[in-house]
């Protein structure tokens, strides 16, 4: 079997893909956990709003939870699992 | 609704500096390739490539801005572009902090320079128009470029009044600057303090990424849009605290923010 691989997907096809690979290079790359530590903390702060008495206090706990992400991303490379 | 009205020109003035500060970074990365073109390929081809990929820039911020302002409700937008924002800041603001702290190697314009100029001098020249000049200068522009596109479109059609305008005037100023100064210096990139730039920019992204995402699912900010300011006060003396445990961590002496010396570039 010959190694080299034919694209012979439709153009549009191809351009889909090179779009969708594109922003997951530029959301996600070699950081996934920043992604899906930022949906989380706005997920928590979504469900917090839901009453409307927290609405102020999420104000103080959302740059507390983008933090945490930070740091634990932070921490995550220090100790050498990412470059 | 809120005080954005009355606390309108702090948002300004950090929108603008965020904005100024991200377009110059990038502009000095995209300077170094297109200098290394032009003086390894001759400069027509290298600035018809910086031509071009400004012009399809300037067209992406006129066709994908205005629309998202006049379609889009502002809380949607606000969620959307506020989380991305915050995803940009926090890849920006970890990279600046590993850089500050000698985990990771910093970025070297004089290094990619060499290194870009040893590439090109292996591509035979052709004659007449250079497609390797035309190429390179032009994904160097556009690539670098479409970053501080998107921190425009981003920042500016989430303020409200819109500020895209605005946003895109600091942007072009940014690129007037560094082009100007380029010009003078000529090959000394290295000159620009482009990581702790970048800290800065880190700083500012994660401040609107988190005050318009949380604004997006309602959260009610004390001072509306004077939060900002104290958010970045308060992630830039996170990362001074992460900047200082890392580098004691490794045994290093703890300087201030972003100024640590290091070779190579990444």
């Amino acid at each position: 079997m010959a190694d080299r691989v034919v694209d012979d997907r439709p153009t549009a096809l191809r351009w889909l893909a090179a779009f969708g690979h594109f922003w997951w290079e530029f959301l996600i790359g070699d950081t996934p956990e920043l992604f899906i530590g930022a949906v989380a903390v706005i997920g928590i702060l979504a469900l917090l709003c839901l009453q409307v008495g927290l609405r102020t206090a999420a104000a103080y706990l959302a740059p507390v939870l983008v933090t945490l992400v930070l740091v634990a991303s932070v921490w995550w490379a220090a100790r050498g699992h990412v470059s | 609704m809120n005080l954005l009205a009355t606390t309108a020109p702090t948002g300004a003035l950090v929108l603008v500096t965020a904005v100024f500060l991200a377009s110059a970074v990038e502009m000095v990365e995209a300077l170094t390739i297109v200098l290394a073109v032009g003086v390894t390929r001759g400069w027509r081809s290298a600035l018809e490539g910086v031509a071009v990929a400004v012009g399809v820039l300037a067209a992406l911020v006129a066709l994908v801005g205005p629309p998202l302002v006049h379609w889009v409700p502002l809380s949607a937008l606000r969620l959307v572009v506020g989380g991305l924002l915050l995803v940009f800041g926090l890849q920006w603001l970890r990279k600046a902090v590993l850089r500050a702290s000698g985990l990771k190697a910093k970025h070297d314009e004089d290094a990619i320079f060499a290194e870009h100029v040893a590439e090109l001098n292996a591509v035979p020249k052709a004659t007449g128009r250079d497609a390797t000049a035309f190429t390179v200068a032009f994904k160097g522009v556009f690539l670098e470029g479409l970053e501080v596109v998107v921190i425009v479109i981003t920042l500016g059609s989430t303020s409200h009044p819109s500020r895209l305008g605005l946003a895109a005037a600091a942007a072009a100023a940014a690129a007037l600057v560094v082009g100007v100064i380029g010009l003078i210096v000529h090959r000394q990139l290295s000159g620009v303090p482009e990581n702790a730039m970048k800290m800065g920019v880190g700083l500012m992204l994660v401040s609107f990424g988190t005050f318009w995402s949380a604004e997006g699912v309602h959260v009610a900010w004390p001072g509306s849009d004077l939060a900002v300011p104290v958010l970045v006060a308060w992630y830039g003396l996170v990362a001074w605290l992460l900047v200082t445990a890392l580098k004691r961590r490794a045994g290093q002496p703890a300087p201030g923010l972003a100024s640590a010396g290091g070779p190579a570039h990444g």
